[in-house]
């Protein structure tokens, strides 16, 4: 037997674009074609497109492997022909074992059924006997920290949750291969934590974990290997390091829309006072000046200035309407140049400097170009992270610790429930 | 490929069968969710349909100058049951895969099983309402006669038959919302169609256009277990059991076919 889990063989998947069908003209070839198995699946028609072209991985047993991609690369198509909800147009996927999927993990919720019919629900939907939810369901309510809701019907829940209790039935699910798509962002941050760790022990019980995400650190800290997928086609695979960094090279190569047309960023450039530079000191005032071109008449504009640290963490961004309190309007062939000011308290390292042009009041984005700058910043002061605060440090005299014993008596008063320290008896 | 599909659901659904039994449950349970009555609603529609049918009767006997006899009585009740089944089994077994879409979308699992459990959830409808008539048979002193046995294998028709009708139309509704109204149409209508207020025989020689409506001989059937009367021609039945049968593996088929289009099409 193979030691493959999951084997994708040049899949390709076709979608189309706008309605399904617009007239009977168009829809009965169409569909005789189908029913007869006889439509040219190799070729395009007029509207459609490949979602997914030509991809081919396999992931092994018990591996953790990432998919990365900008929105609309075809990572979910990927998932969707994984857990057989699609097929593909052409090639062939392999699945073996049990598959379960952490996608929209509350889907099967019916807002009428109380929070323990749900669990009994959502569980057989995901694949579970009603022993096995039987038997595991004390643990997923623990899980959710919903014990005293479970009889509550699930639409008086609040979206927090709901979701938790989704996560929590998924999670216990026990496949052979779990897909996760996003999931752990639902919650508060003490529940994520805990998807977290959940997470890792799946993996670590042996579990093939499938694992896509926009956040590149949790791919890069959960992942063996990963792959990149980029408007259809597998980009780059490899170890997660490599392929993140592909990626990264990418996205600054892109942009939004097209320069030429529109209103976009034309030009962006990094100086101080002595010119333009790309290496600063911690500390050091620098200013950002991003200039925009109109080919067409438009109102209500600002521009936007973001920085990102090396691990795509959004640090910091300002938008012109923002620090100025008001827009502005261009007419056609008009340009203008914004400039900002900025001082550098970055802790050292790399950061990409991204620039948007929006219509504020409706939040259109008309450019957006995600890697308009590079800066690298150098620090005297030994820090790590994304801030410098200008940590200074000093050593107190050594003196006696109080008992042992009193200690951890006393440890528990600090954090009473109520958040107020209660006063030693 | 198909064939090997086809094959597979027998497999399939019993690995499911828990998830089959939770989403007939869940029908159940959300039908009478904050209803008052609860699962008298589910002798309701039968009793409507009986008195309905009992003022047709009544009607025929007057205008013809017979008298309206206690076997009349058996007949509509008998059959106005499992009718009532029939046509809300269609009903809610073609809107099944719509109103799960979002499941449909997001999560893999054989799909029949929705209009499988619509279908199911209407049986256990069918089960009260059906305790109903055998107290009333048990008032109007029906002797228990060895034809009641017919009850069985037609009743295992009638449900054989709405689920092929209710599997296939699931499918289509997916792709075609005007399935949805044309179903609703031809359910409202379809009682004139078919023999559960009158007998086939009523029409003389015109009585096999009736019975060429599958369900026509398995109600005939059933009236007949029910009072004795003679039952509808062999050829009748075993016509009825084939189309039954045959068509509930035809839409399978069908149904399995089409699955994969579902979650883009939906």
């Amino acid at each position: 037997m193979s030691d493959a889990a999951v084997e994708l063989d040049h899949a390709y998947k076709k979608f189309r674009k706008g309605e399904l069908y617009d007239s009977l003209r168009d829809l009965l070839p169409a569909l005789t074609a189908r029913l007869l198995r006889r439509a040219r699946r190799a070729e395009l028609g007029t509207r459609e497109f490949w979602a997914v072209r030509d991809v081919s991985f396999e992931v092994r047993r018990g591996e953790a492997f990432g998919v990365i991609g900008a929105n609309g690369a075809g990572k979910s198509t990927i998932l969707k022909l994984l857990s057989g909800i699609m097929e593909p147009t052409l090639g062939t996927v392999v699945v073996r074992g049990r598959l379960s999927a952490l996608i929209e993990v509350s889907a099967g919720f019916h807002p009428d059924l109380t929070g323990r019919e749900n669990v009994f629900l959502n569980g057989a939907i995901l694949g579970m006997t009603r022993r096995e939810i039987a038997r595991r369901f004390d643990e997923i309510v623990a899980f959710s920290g919903l014990d005293e809701f479970i009889d509550t019907p699930v639409k008086r829940y609040s979206s927090g949750m709901f979701a938790r209790l989704g996560f929590a039935v998924a999670a216990h699910v026990d496949p052979d291969i779990l897909i996760v798509d996003e999931v752990l962002s639902v919650g508060d941050f003490v529940f994520q934590q805990k998807c977290v760790e959940r997470m890792t022990s799946i993996i670590r019980g042996g579990a093939t974990v499938i694992f896509v995400s926009h956040n590149l650190r949790a791919v890069a800290e959960l992942c063996a290997r990963a792959l990149l997928m980029d408007r259809g086609r597998a980009a780059a695979i490899g170890p997660p390091d490599e392929v993140i960094r592909t990626y990264l090279a990418q996205a600054e190569a892109r942009r939004a829309s097209p320069p030429g047309s529109g209103v976009f960023v034309s030009k962006v450039e990094v100086r101080d006072a002595s010119g333009p530079r790309a290496h600063f000191n911690s500390g050091d005032r620098i200013t950002v000046d991003v200039d925009v071109v109109s080919r067409g008449a438009y109102e209500r504009l600002a521009v936007v200035v973001g920085l990102k640290d090396a691990n795509e963490y959004n640090v910091f961004t300002a938008s012109s309407e923002g620090l100025l309190g008001s827009c502005f309007a261009l007419a056609p062939d008009e340009a203008i140049t914004c400039s900002f000011e900025l001082d550098l308290h970055l802790a050292a390292g790399r950061y990409r400097i991204c620039t948007w042009v929006v219509r504020f009041d409706s939040e259109t984005v008309y450019d957006h170009w995600a890697a308009a700058a590079t800066v690298f910043v150098s620090s005297e002061t030994p820090v790590r992270g994304v801030v410098n605060l200008y940590p200074t440090a000093r050593l107190g005299a050594k003196r006696a610790a109080p008992p042992a014993a009193e200690a951890a008596a006393t440890e528990p008063a600090a954090i009473a429930p109520d958040g107020a320290a209660r006063p030693a008896s | 490929m198909t064939a090997a599909t086809l094959r597979q659901v027998p497999a399939e659904l019993f690995r499911r069968r828990d998830l089959l039994y939770l989403l007939t449950w869940r029908d159940i349970k959300l039908k009478y969710k904050q209803t008052v009555m609860g699962f008298l609603w589910a002798m309701l529609m039968p009793l409507v349909i009986v008195s309905a049918g009992l003022i047709v009767r009544y009607a025929f006997a007057r205008v013809s100058g017979t008298t309206f006899k206690l076997d009349d009585l058996v007949l509509v009740t008998v059959k106005a049951a499992p009718w009532a089944f029939f046509v809300s089994a269609i009903r809610f077994a073609s809107n099944s895969l719509v109103a799960n879409a979002n499941l449909v979308t997001k999560i893999y699992m054989p799909r029949e099983i929705f209009p499988l459990a619509a279908v199911l959830s209407q049986l256990v409808d069918f089960a009260v309402a059906a305790v109903v008539v055998v107290v009333f048979l048990g008032i109007a002193r029906v002797p228990p006669r060895l034809e009641l046995l017919w009850i069985v294998p037609l009743m295992v028709l009638l449900v054989l038959l709405a689920a092929a009708l209710g599997v296939f139309l699931s499918a289509g509704a997916l792709f075609f919302r005007d399935v949805k109204y044309i179903v609703e149409v031809i359910l409202t209508f379809a009682i004139f169609f078919t023999p559960v207020f009158y007998e086939a025989a009523l029409f003389g020689r015109w009585a096999p256009l009736l019975l060429v409506n599958p369900v026509a001989p398995l109600l005939e059937g059933l009236g007949a277990a029910a009072t004795g009367r003679a039952m509808p021609a062999p050829g009748w039945l075993a016509y009825s059991a084939v189309v039954s049968i045959g068509g509930f593996l035809a839409s399978l088929s069908f149904f399995k076919r089409l699955e994969p289009y579902f979650a883009e099409s939906v």
